[in-house]
């Protein structure tokens, strides 16, 4: 909200400085979001009259005018196409200065110029350079035009909450500036207009509850013609309100300065009686601004003789609306229900001033005075006969007077300071909240209570802890005791086999991988390449198409990253995210919480060479053990069996891509990303792809120690062929069959294929160790348990030594 | 005897002139070997009459001893002269990198998340998450902004459909502890919140945020101011930074409160990243309202807390010199790089 810090000051008045007044009203929780002069600084500007124009005799575009300063007539050469005679305009005398440009005498192609004749640009008053500033036919000749329009005053843009709808008119903010400086505040005087004349219009209340009181009154033959006086156009324009016509600009008016949204019908136009009713679904209506609406059924109509003609607290209709041929009308000043406003306009797509206003609250008891100085202004202006004024009120649905208890131990309790009875009374009193004081008696003490009642106007005072609140604002949030918390120094329970996510994140930051942060809304269409298999939960108002479905893998946007960095000359990229994915069962139509999975993953992708330019590496490219090498580096960690078994994945390779279980349950996956799902996303290069579910990792074993055997051990290698299809897990599990308690170590050291072993075949060492818990062990022993282990891998695998 | 004084001069001439082990050696053969000179002098002893043997015996043994060492002495010159030039030739340039020195970082988002749990864990606080995807009910309902409250209005919420939504703060976290702890509670509650803002250098539709909470007996905002004077010092590194209170509204608390800290760009004198206040804004804050409590099944009469909450990104802004908060989801690899 913008207002004009003059127009303030007309009814308080601090002696502090534009920057003062600005800190005041933020640190009293009224923000400041910014403030500027309304014209720029400019001096021996006055108000000219332009008494002729002639042609310039060597330009076309320019022309010679003879303007009176007020002292002399004065010859200046002008280019503005409204110069014309008879106008009155701001001019800048020799010796003027406009911001840092000074005016002097000067010859314009070979005529004399005596000064400028200015636009609002010029003076800084507003962006508008299309021509000169046209001032009022009654601008008296030769004034100051900074006096005369009163440009020493600036415009402050305040960010209101919610809660201080009070404050939107300037009355409000005058109180406010009153309270915080204790300074006393001349509100406008209002004079009541006595009625000239009997007519009224009838209204009828059919939903009291949200709307209980409309106060109406007549006027008749008003001149619409009349010019709104510069100083409102002045103070509505500081305020980012245009001037339309005389009784626009006056109700807008009184909505700046007593915060009370006012609307005028055209009366010949209004039919039957208004009645203000809930809306019906379907129901349409045509705004002031030309729109069509079709309303919902939750919407407050003011309606007459024909039907709907205005949307009840935010938006008058066209069809009873103010035309330049009116001349009597009909005033509404109205309280809504904030809750019956709430929120509508927006549902239609719209925000008023009005709407702005009614859904937070104005003061219920304002609408007789409102009426009354909006029929004073519009009178003086544009003269007219007003009828009396009739307020149709339903009092049991206005708003009760509520009486909050106030405790001085609560007051205590809540700041952490107590604040003297006598100091209480006074903050109430500045307030302006009237109050009762008694003395409660509760466990044997004694302690003072205020009984106080909210003044019609602040809508947010309901409980104690809004009037604590306004005792601490006005004792000062900053003078407020520090205090540390103290607490007692309890143990927490922290577990061994917790395994910390900085942990997890730590190792692959020491692997190589830089952490990176995606959005949680991803494309479909990556969503669908990568995880055809789960429909991804919609969003029902996306930013952009690209990010209109919630991520069921968080690969979408690291590949993402991954192929912005390679778009920017980066070929060795390793990015990992931690972050949930979302999903849901497709054939679900009413998703809800309960059907919603929110899975915490730890997931990454990896590309370009093993390591970084190096001269004493060849150039590698990572392959699949690279990435299952970091992956069991990671897993690790838990010191649990996690099994790695090939795996089919949309997204991945066949055959060079594996599944990841820990006691049989799925962890993850990790594999090379299918050609063809990288040839969709355009990607050249080779792309390694993880992603696991962190709660499968974040228990670990809590480690028991083992007796370390004092006997040597003994390793013996052998070297077998077996069919290429035979897995290392596998080959694995069958030398454990063979149940050999002395086999300590298993190294699978070296795989071969190739010449001198059958195409079909490979052949593999196997490192072996043995080793006795309490004495050494013989040859023959060992040479048994090499028997045992070869006979089992003979009959599982038909494998044979190879020499 | 000079003629046992001239073998151990020409001995050690010999000696000295030796400049490897093989011409040491031959040295070695032509004074001490079995045809060596001093050896045919001690060969020689039998033709001295016996009492002199002794004595002579005794000056041969001696020249012995003095040419032995003086061999020995030069064998270790020269073995150690050859040690040392095989050891240059192995000499390496140590300025070149070594290699498989690839390490990755941490996003600063987490860096700044880890450090402010860090300081909560510290004092007590549990840190507490919950999910991202969330009910009207916990987003808004519980924390006193029923529908179509104006101050909806400043929560630009993306909706799955009416009652579902993308949280628009951490707070719906602390109803859901409110729900299923019994008070003292002291939590914060750090994650990912939603609100439907186009990507600018200030804006994110995607952002973080810590709340904190505590709930007790006697909690009242001389806590609230304490603890977070505390934080942001300790946070920033500067135990004179000024931070101040600024009545404001927030329907879940009351008395509400944001909090400015001196610009910790330009120390409050007044710059671009303060838009020449000298102040920046960094967190909303205030003493928990009866309502919420209530909601949650909290006695609002025997207990009292406070909440804060505040944007890590924008604290790793201003921790940073981060200019931009699109930096932060674009994970340029030249961006991240700088954090560790």
């Amino acid at each position: 909200m913008k207002f004009s810090e003059r127009w303030l000051r007309e009814y308080v008045d601090p002696q502090l400085s534009t920057e003062e007044l600005v800190e005041q009203l933020t640190m009293a929780g009224l923000e400041v979001d910014g403030f500027e002069p309304v014209a720029s600084e400019f001096s021996k500007v006055v108000v000219g009259e332009i008494l002729n124009v002639d042609t310039h005799p060597n330009a076309e575009k320019l022309v010679v005018c003879t303007v009176s300063s007020g002292e002399e007539e004065l010859q200046v050469v002008c280019g503005a196409p409204n110069a014309r005679a008879g106008i009155k305009i701001p001019f800048a005398l020799v010796g003027a200065k406009l911001g840092d440009d000074k005016i002097k005498k000067a010859k314009l192609r070979g005529v004399q110029s005596f000064g400028m004749l200015c636009s609002e640009r010029e003076l800084g008053i507003s962006e508008n350079h299309e021509g000169l500033m046209e001032l009022p036919a009654d601008a008296p000749v030769g004034e100051n035009v900074r006096d005369y329009l009163q440009l020493d005053d600036s415009i402050i843009d305040l960010d209101l909450t919610p809660n201080r709808s009070d404050c939107l008119g300037l009355t409000g903010l005058a109180r406010e500036t009153g309270l915080i400086n204790e300074l006393d505040v001349s509100y406008p005087e209002i004079t009541p207009v006595e009625p000239t004349i009997d007519d009224t219009f009838p209204v009828e209340l059919g939903n009291p509850a949200t709307c209980p009181r409309f106060v109406g009154r007549v006027v008749r033959n008003i001149d619409l013609h009349a010019p709104t006086p510069l100083w409102m156009q002045e103070k509505l324009r500081r305020c980012d309100i245009r001037s339309i016509d005389p009784i626009v600009d006056v109700t807008n008016y009184v909505m700046l300065e007593l915060n009370q949204p006012m609307h005028a019908y055209d009366l010949q136009r209004l039919t039957d009686k208004i009645v203000v009713r809930q809306s019906a679904a379907g129901e349409l209506i045509t705004l002031l601004d030309g729109q069509e609406i079709t309303l919902h059924d939750d919407t407050l109509l003011i309606t007459d003789g024909s039907g709907p003609i205005g949307m009840g607290g935010v938006m008058g209709g066209l069809t009873t609306s103010v035309t330049a041929e009116t001349k009597d009308i009909f005033l509404e000043s109205a309280w809504f229900a904030p809750t019956a406003i709430a929120g509508r306009a927006r549902s239609y797509g719209m925000n008023t001033d009005a709407a702005h206003r009614f859904e937070r609250g104005i003061d219920w008891q304002g609408q007789v005075a409102a009426m009354e100085r909006a029929t004073e202004l519009l009178v003086a202006i544009a003269g007219g006969e007003a009828g009396p004024v009739v307020d149709t009120i339903e009092e049991e649905f206005l708003p009760k007077v509520e009486q909050v208890t106030l405790r001085a131990h609560r007051i205590e309790r809540l700041l952490g300071v107590a604040i003297h009875d006598s100091t209480v009374d006074g903050m109430l009193s500045r307030l302006g909240f009237p109050f009762e004081k008694t003395t409660v008696e509760t466990g044997g003490e004694k302690e003072t209570n205020w009984l106080v009642r909210a003044p019609s106007h602040r809508f947010d005072i309901a409980i104690e802890a809004d009037l604590i609140e306004e005792i601490s604002r006005v004792y000062g949030y900053n003078t407020l005791p520090v205090r540390t918390p103290v607490a007692p120094l309890a143990m927490p329970k922290l577990l061994e086999s917790d395994l910390s996510l900085s942990r997890i994140r730590e190792q692959l930051v020491d692997r190589g991988y830089q952490e990176s942060i995606s959005y949680s809304f991803v494309d479909p269409n990556v969503e669908a390449l990568l995880d055809p298999q789960n429909v991804p939960i919609s969003l029902a108002n996306p930013l952009s198409p690209d990010m209109s479905v919630m991520r069921t893998t968080l690969w979408s946007g690291l590949l993402k990253s991954l192929i912005y960095n390679i778009n920017r000359q980066q070929d060795r990229v390793r990015l990992f995210e931690v972050g949930l994915r979302f999903t849901a069962p497709s054939n679900v139509s009413d998703l809800s919480l309960d059907n919603i999975n929110q899975e915490k993953m730890i997931a990454g992708v990896a590309c370009g060479t093993r390591h970084s330019e190096n001269w004493a590496n060849d150039p590698q490219p990572i392959d699949f053990y690279d990435i299952k090498g970091d992956l069991e580096g990671l897993l690790a960690l838990t010191s649990a069996q996690f099994e790695f078994n090939a795996a089919s994945h949309p997204a991945l390779q066949l055959g060079q891509s594996a599944e990841i279980t820990r006691d049989g349950e799925l962890v993850g996956y990790v594999g090379l990303l299918d050609p063809r799902v990288q040839k969709s996303l355009d990607i050249r290069a080779q792309i390694y792809l993880f992603e696991l579910k962190i709660d499968l990792l974040t228990t670990k074993i809590v480690p028991e120690s083992a007796l370390l055997s004092r006997f040597p051990e003994v390793r013996r290698d052998i070297a077998i062929i077996v069919d290429r299809a035979i897995t290392a897990a596998s080959l694995r599990k069958c030398v454990d069959s063979a149940e050999i308690d002395t086999l300590t170590n298993l190294k699978l050291f070296d795989v071969y294929q190739g010449k001198g072993i059958d195409p079909n075949r490979k052949s593999l060492a196997l490192g072996l160790t043995f080793q006795h818990a309490s004495r050494t062990l013989t040859d023959e022993e060992i040479n048994d348990s090499i028997e045992k282990i070869v006979a089992s891998l003979e009959a599982d695998f038909g494998a044979s030594l190879r020499n | 005897m000079s003629e046992l004084a001239d073998i151990i001069t020409s001995a050690e001439q010999a000696i000295e002139t030796a400049t490897d082990i093989a011409a040491l050696d031959s040295v070695r053969v032509q004074y001490l070997g079995k045809k060596g000179e001093l050896t045919g002098l001690l060969k020689g002893l039998g033709k001295l009459p016996a009492e002199e043997r002794p004595a002579a015996g005794a000056e041969i043994n001696k020249a012995k001893a003095v040419v032995e060492d003086a061999i020995q002495a030069r064998k270790d010159a020269l073995e150690s002269a050859a040690l040392d030039e095989k050891l240059s030739a192995e000499a390496l340039d140590v300025t070149l990198p070594g290699r498989d020195a690839d390490v990755g970082g941490l996003h600063p988002v987490t860096i700044v998340l880890e450090r402010m749990e860090h300081f909560f864990r510290s004092v007590g606080y549990d840190v507490v998450e919950g999910p991202e995807i969330e009910d009207d009910y916990h987003n808004f309902e519980a924390l006193n902004l029923p529908a179509h409250h104006p101050a909806r209005a400043m929560h630009d919420t993306f909706y799955f459909n009416p009652n579902l939504l993308l949280r628009t703060h951490t707070s719906p976290v602390q109803v859901r502890t409110m729900e299923s702890r019994k008070p003292p509670i002291r939590i914060i509650c750090p994650g990912r919140c939603y609100r439907v803002d186009p990507p600018d250098p200030s804006h994110l539709p995607m952002f973080h945020q810590v709340e904190g909470l505590v709930i007790d007996h006697d909690v009242s905002f001389a806590d609230l101011k304490g603890t977070v004077v505390q934080f942001l010092r300790v946070f920033f590194e500067n135990e004179d930074l000024d931070v101040r209170f600024r009545p404001s509204y927030f329907p879940f608390t009351e008395p509400s409160a944001e909090v400015d800290v001196q610009c910790v760009h330009c120390l409050g004198k007044g710059c671009r990243v303060c838009g020449h206040t000298g102040w920046i804004e960094v967190m909303g804050s205030g003493m928990v309202h009866p309502k919420v409590l209530e909601y949650s099944g909290i006695d609002s009469e025997e207990y009292t807390g406070f909440a804060f909450g505040m944007g890590p990104d924008r604290l790793a802004m201003l921790r940073y010199g981060v200019d931009d908060l699109r930096h932060y989801l674009d994970n340029d690899l030249r961006f991240l790089e700088q954090f560790r």
